[in-house]
């Protein structure tokens, strides 16, 4: 290799070993290979040559050309890794250990325990029905088996309107008008009457932590050919075991509704001491949960529906209860009071 | 009401049962039972019958005796007395050295220097009774060192049924009918009712006794004189209090004794004051003194036991002050009566006094019971008092006899109701213990219904279904699913709409679900400044703050957002509730389903706000059905809207509702800094509206044009209405991009972009399609700001 060549390749060793950055690595480029750079300027040199030295010469300024070529690629790439790592070396680590920031709407604790009901009874077939919170005297009761001066009037305490109509004190007061709907499916077509329907019920009375006079109740009913008393059970112990999702023991006791009959008070092993007892049982081993009953015939005939050919039974769940229970909801009134810190807790629960 | 299982077992023998177990059983099979069961005389023993022998005066007390008493021990006893009736020679109840009363051990005490081994008890002190006015006092005949125990009913198990789960069952308010039940449980026999043979006075003179008054059912009674037993024997006093009523008199406790026996209530008058005893019910009101001491007033609807023309007793709830026994009463008259129920509920609940007799008529009382009962009264009165005399016939007036029921039913009835199998031999046997008659032929049953069942209880024969079951025990069934035929079922489009509503709410948009109650709440919007609206009122609540129901649920909502200022600077809740508009042609009210949304926010402008509130209502439109939404502005008219922004919503041709501001005057009392605004729709109409489904279109395959225009306006409205009118299939979007003020005015830039499914637009025919635009702008005066862009 000339002396010449020789010198331009230690140089530009030398100057590349230099480079920290794109902007200096072109600017070598340009001083050794670009149209002036010191390799080009070599081959200026070639015209003071003989043939023979040409040709080597030539020879070797190429291979020069190539090697710095090269290197300025290899050069461009490890920059490049250099600026990737330094770009990311840049990022901060960030304090994962930070609180999660949670914020996100809510639905009413009423909502969710109705939610999760309805899709219990969803799953087995029934309709879900709504009703309206004003009904008439005989949806509450005339249709009910509840004549007037019927002492179980006296039960419930109900606001009633101006033109005689009332906050509806029970679910069953749509019991009436669900029968009318679907009596033509069962008896022309056979379909049984399954639904549910969820609503808020009025009691005029004074509020303290147990006591609201607004309040959820979920009543169901279930009527075709041969429902008895033995499937009454089977429903109300099934259906109770998925709301609470464990095992659930269940018990009748004799219980007076006029528009059932027999009429139960369900009682279910305590959810606290599975039924030992323990103070929030009253040491029984027994919580009072729902009543329910066969169709008293006289409500079915109401609906139109013949009961020598058909029975039923209906239970009526307390969703408020239900709720306060599921979530420890200590005060009633904490349900309606529209309290976001009480409120904004209940996200979701499926 | 409070039982005693020595009283039940007065007529059932329930010797080597568990009576714990028993009354378990009762409680699943008959009516609820307390929790706690009191074990009466478990805490007391040890105290015996003792005679006092000396008593002398203590020196340095004047209420204190010094008494020797033989206890029945080999030596007489010192004991220090404070009693007031200590003599020399009575019997009483001494509580021995070791002996239990209570938490109480007895053991040799210093009383005043002088040292007391053992103790003289009055009733209460032994836990027995009321009586605290002196020490217990003992008849002659015991012996010293007799335990109380063994001559006195004092060891008992009390249980208490929740009366309300008695409501449909009058046999069941006195311990004759509970141990009817207490029999079938057990499988015992229930033994006949002790009586005495009334024909035997059958010679004696009547009472003269009407019914005037269809009320009246069945009226009896007797006269009897000479009674000469002022005090209740022990054992009856005993009970009465172990079941919660106070022992008084002979007479007072022999009839409360028959009450709590067989659920009669009795009364009895001087005989003097009810000569010509008519039942009826007077034209006027008055005033009546019941035997309490207190005036009450009477009107015409009430049943009165007269004198003649004189009231002496309010039929079925309580006797007269004047016709009460007193001190010269020699000759007195017996009531056993029953009266029609729903009357005597009424008038109770007239004179807001409920009493145990009242309590009892409510119930439909069997009327066969009046002259049995009368027979056990005169069985028990001559037992204990040998001296008293029946000085009269049974005079019965029966004016309305119940309905008697006899029910057929077959077993494929009882398989169907109960879906198991439960023998015929079973229901014969259960239905025969309760006193029900019954006939089998083949698998027909013919069940007659006794008369304590009859008057209103057991009537049909879903009812006999409820007497086999509850004593075969519904822990004893088979329970099994139901064997129906399916079919899908679907969804209510409203409660699906309401379901999707809440999910996108709280979901996307972060908010909370509230609910509100659904009458207006007067304190509260009276804070507010919220005017309450005349509309539908409760007629009768208590609650002098409730009585309007509410029309809108946002006056409701607001006071809640007032309630939740400190919670944060930004939230935003929701109601899907009910309200009421009114009534409807028909007269029943106009109820709605509504949805009430308020954004709250102490850091975002007004507008923002707003704009952000109109685009949840129109992602819900979108999300549920697909449908665009559009507004008309309102006239405000509730005293929480304001003037300004107050828009009705629109979708699919149907007016939902509004969205509005709230007025200043309510914002700024909810808080002066914040900026509210509302919006209500109408739930049910919304799910009305068919769901206009996804309409999908094949992206194109070519460039698109965007175009730019601004334009010289207050509202984006008419550049609407012009592209619309445009009515080019080119067109595929159209924003809103910018919108400006300056003092040369407002503008608004629309940003329109056109495509075409199977070519690559030119410019020429876009510019065709934005010039008609921009012409019909320009017709209304709306110039573009800074020319055509291309």
């Amino acid at each position: 290799m000339s002396q010449k060549t020789m010198e331009v390749k230690n140089a530009f060793s030398q100057a590349l070993s230099k480079v920290e950055n794109m902007e200096e690595l072109e600017k070598i480029r340009v001083e050794y290979i670009g149209k002036k750079g010191y390799v080009t300027e070599l081959l200026k040199e070639m015209k003071n040559l003989s043939n023979e030295e040409k040709k080597t010469f030539g020879q070797q300024v190429n291979v020069l050309k190539n090697e710095v070529n090269d290197q300025i690629a290899a050069k461009r790439e490890e920059l490049k890794q250099k600026e990737i790592e330094f770009e990311n070396s840049r990022m901060p680590e960030f304090d994962i250990s930070i609180p999660a920031d949670l914020e996100r709407g809510s639905y009413h604790p009423i909502t969710l325990v109705q939610r999760q009901c309805e899709e219990i009874f969803r799953s087995m077939g029934f309709a879900i029905e709504d009703y309206s919170e004003i009904v008439t005297d005989y949806e509450c009761f005339e249709a009910l088996n509840i004549p007037k001066d019927h002492p179980a009037r006296d039960m419930q305490d109900t606001y009633y309107l101006e033109n005689g109509q009332l906050l509806k004190s029970h679910t069953s007061a749509a019991q009436n008008a669900i029968y009318k709907k679907y009596k033509d499916a069962l008896v022309n077509e056979g379909k049984p009457i399954k639904a549910i329907f969820p609503g808020r019920c009025f009691r005029n009375e004074a509020t303290d932590a147990c006591h609201e006079n607004t309040f959820f109740q979920m009543e169901g009913v279930m009527v075709d050919k041969n429902i008895s008393i033995s499937n009454l059970i089977f429903f109300m112990k099934t259906m109770l075991s998925e709301v609470f999702q464990k095992d659930i023991k269940v018990r009748l006791r004799p219980g007076f509704f006029p528009f059932v009959e027999p009429g139960f008070e369900l009682d279910i092993s305590c959810l606290i001491c599975g039924g030992d007892g323990c103070p929030s049982c009253k040491h029984s081993g027994w919580l009072e949960l729902c009543p329910c009953g066969m169709i008293h015939p006289e409500v079915l005939k109401a609906g139109g529906i013949d009961p020598e050919e058909y029975t039923g039974f209906a239970f009526g769940l307390g969703l408020t209860r239900l709720a306060m229970m599921k979530y420890g909801v200590k005060d009633i009134r904490d349900l309606n009071s529209g309290s976001l810190k009480t409120l904004s807790q209940f996200t979701d629960d499926k | 009401m409070l039982l005693s299982m020595n009283w039940i077992s007065d007529f059932v023998d329930l010797s080597g049962l568990d009576k714990l177990e028993l009354i378990n059983k009762f409680s699943l099979s008959t009516a609820e039972v307390e929790n706690e069961i009191f074990f009466k005389g478990s805490d007391l023993s040890g105290v015996v019958v003792a005679e006092i022998k000396s008593v002398e005066p203590h020196p340095d007390s004047k209420k204190l005796h010094l008494l020797k008493v033989d206890a029945g021990d080999s030596e007489l006893v010192d004991v220090v007395c404070g009693a007031p009736n200590v003599r020399v020679g009575l019997k009483t109840a001494f509580a021995k050295v070791g002996a239990q009363i209570g938490d109480i051990t007895i053991s040799p005490r210093k009383l005043a220097g002088y040292t007391s081994c053992g103790m003289c008890c009055s009733e209460k002190e032994l836990g027995i009774g009321d009586g605290n006015d002196g020490i217990m006092e003992i008849t002659d005949d015991v012996a010293c060192g007799t335990d109380l125990k063994s001559i006195y009913q004092i060891d008992d198990i009390v249980f208490e049924v929740d009366n309300k789960s008695l409501t449909n069952r009058p046999d069941l308010w006195g311990h004759y009918g509970i141990a009817r039940e207490f029999a079938a449980i057990a499988g015992r026999e229930l033994r006949p009712l002790p009586t005495a043979d009334l024909a035997a006075y059958d010679s004696l003179p009547k009472v003269d006794l009407k019914i005037e008054d269809p009320l009246g059912q069945r009226y009896s009674c007797l006269q009897f004189e000479n009674i000469s037993t002022h005090v209740s024997p022990v054992n009856m006093r005993i009970r009465l209090y172990y079941c919660g009523m106070r022992a008084l008199n002979f007479l007072a406790d022999l009839t409360n004794y028959l009450m709590l026996e067989m659920g009669q209530p009795m009364h009895a008058f001087d005989s003097r004051k009810v000569e010509k005893i008519r039942i009826k019910r007077f034209d006027k009101p008055f005033t009546f003194k019941t035997l309490d001491g207190i005036e009450r007033e009477i009107d015409e609807n009430t049943l009165m036991i007269c004198n003649d023309n004189t009231p002496v007793a309010i039929a079925g709830i309580m006797g007269g002050l004047d016709s009460e026994i007193v001190a010269d009463t020699t000759t007195l008259t017996l009531e056993s009566a029953t009266f029609d129920a729903a009357s005597i509920r009424k008038s109770t609940v007239r004179l807001a006094h409920r009493t145990d007799a009242s309590m009892r008529y409510e119930k439909c009382l069997d009327p066969e019971m009046t002259t049995v009962a009368v027979a056990r009264f005169v069985k028990l009165l001559t037992d204990i008092d040998s001296n008293a005399k029946v000085v009269s016939a049974l005079t019965d007036e029966y004016a309305r006899r119940y309905d008697m029921v006899s029910l057929s039913f077959d077993k494929a009835f009882v398989n169907k109701y109960t879906g198991i199998e439960i023998s015929n031999d079973t229901i014969v046997k259960t239905l025969t213990s309760l006193g029900f008659g019954v006939e089998l032929s083949g698998d027909t049953f013919k069940v007659d219904v006794p008369s304590w069942r009859a008057t209103k209880d057991v009537t049909i024969k879903a009812d006999i279904i409820e007497e086999i079951t509850r004593i075969y025990g519904y822990d004893n069934f088979d329970i099994n699913t139901a064997a129906v035929p399916l079919y899908p079922v679907r969804a209510a489009q409203e409660k699906s709409d309401e379901d999707r509503i809440k999910d996108i709410l709280v979901k996307r948009y972060s908010m909370h679900e509230l609910h509100s109650y659904v009458w207006a709440y007067y304190d509260e919007y009276k804070a507010l400044g919220i005017e309450i609206e005349p509309n539908v009122e409760l007629v009768n609540a208590t609650n002098p703050n409730i009585k309007t129901i509410r029309k809108s649920i946002v006056p409701t909502q607001l006071c809640q957002v007032k309630y939740n200022t400190l919670y944060s600077s930004d939230f935003a809740v929701f109601e899907v509730g009910r309200t009421v508009d009114g009534y409807k042609a028909d007269g029943l009210c106009n109820e709605r389903k509504k949805l009430a949304i308020t954004l709250y926010s102490k850091t975002k402008e007004m507008q923002q706000l707003y704009f952000e509130l109109r685009d949840i209502l129109a992602v819900i439109a979108d999300d549920i059905k697909h449908e665009k939404l559009s507004f008309a502005k309102k006239e405000a008219t509730h005293s929480y809207q304001h003037p300004k922004n107050l828009n009705a919503v629109w979708c699919a041709g149907k007016e939902l509702g509004e969205i509005g501001i709230v007025n200043s005057a309510v914002s700024k009392k909810i808080d002066k800094k914040a900026n509210i605004v509302y919006a209500e729709l109408d739930v049910a109409d919304f799910a009305t509206i068919a769901n206009a489904g996804i309409a999908y279109e094949e992206p194109s395959k070519f460039p698109e044009i965007e175009i730019d225009l601004s334009f010289v306006t207050d509202t984006f409205a008419p550049i609407a209405k012009a592209i619309e009118n445009a009515s080019c299939s080119l067109i595929k979007k159209v924003s809103v991009v910018d919108t400006y003020a300056d003092e040369n005015g407002k503008s608004v830039t629309v940003r329109i972009i056109f495509s075409h499914g199977e070519r690559t637009l030119t410019k020429e025919e876009v510019l065709e399609v934005v010039n008609g635009i921009v012409a019909e702008l320009e017709a209304q005066s709306i110039k573009l700001k800074n020319g055509l862009p291309m």
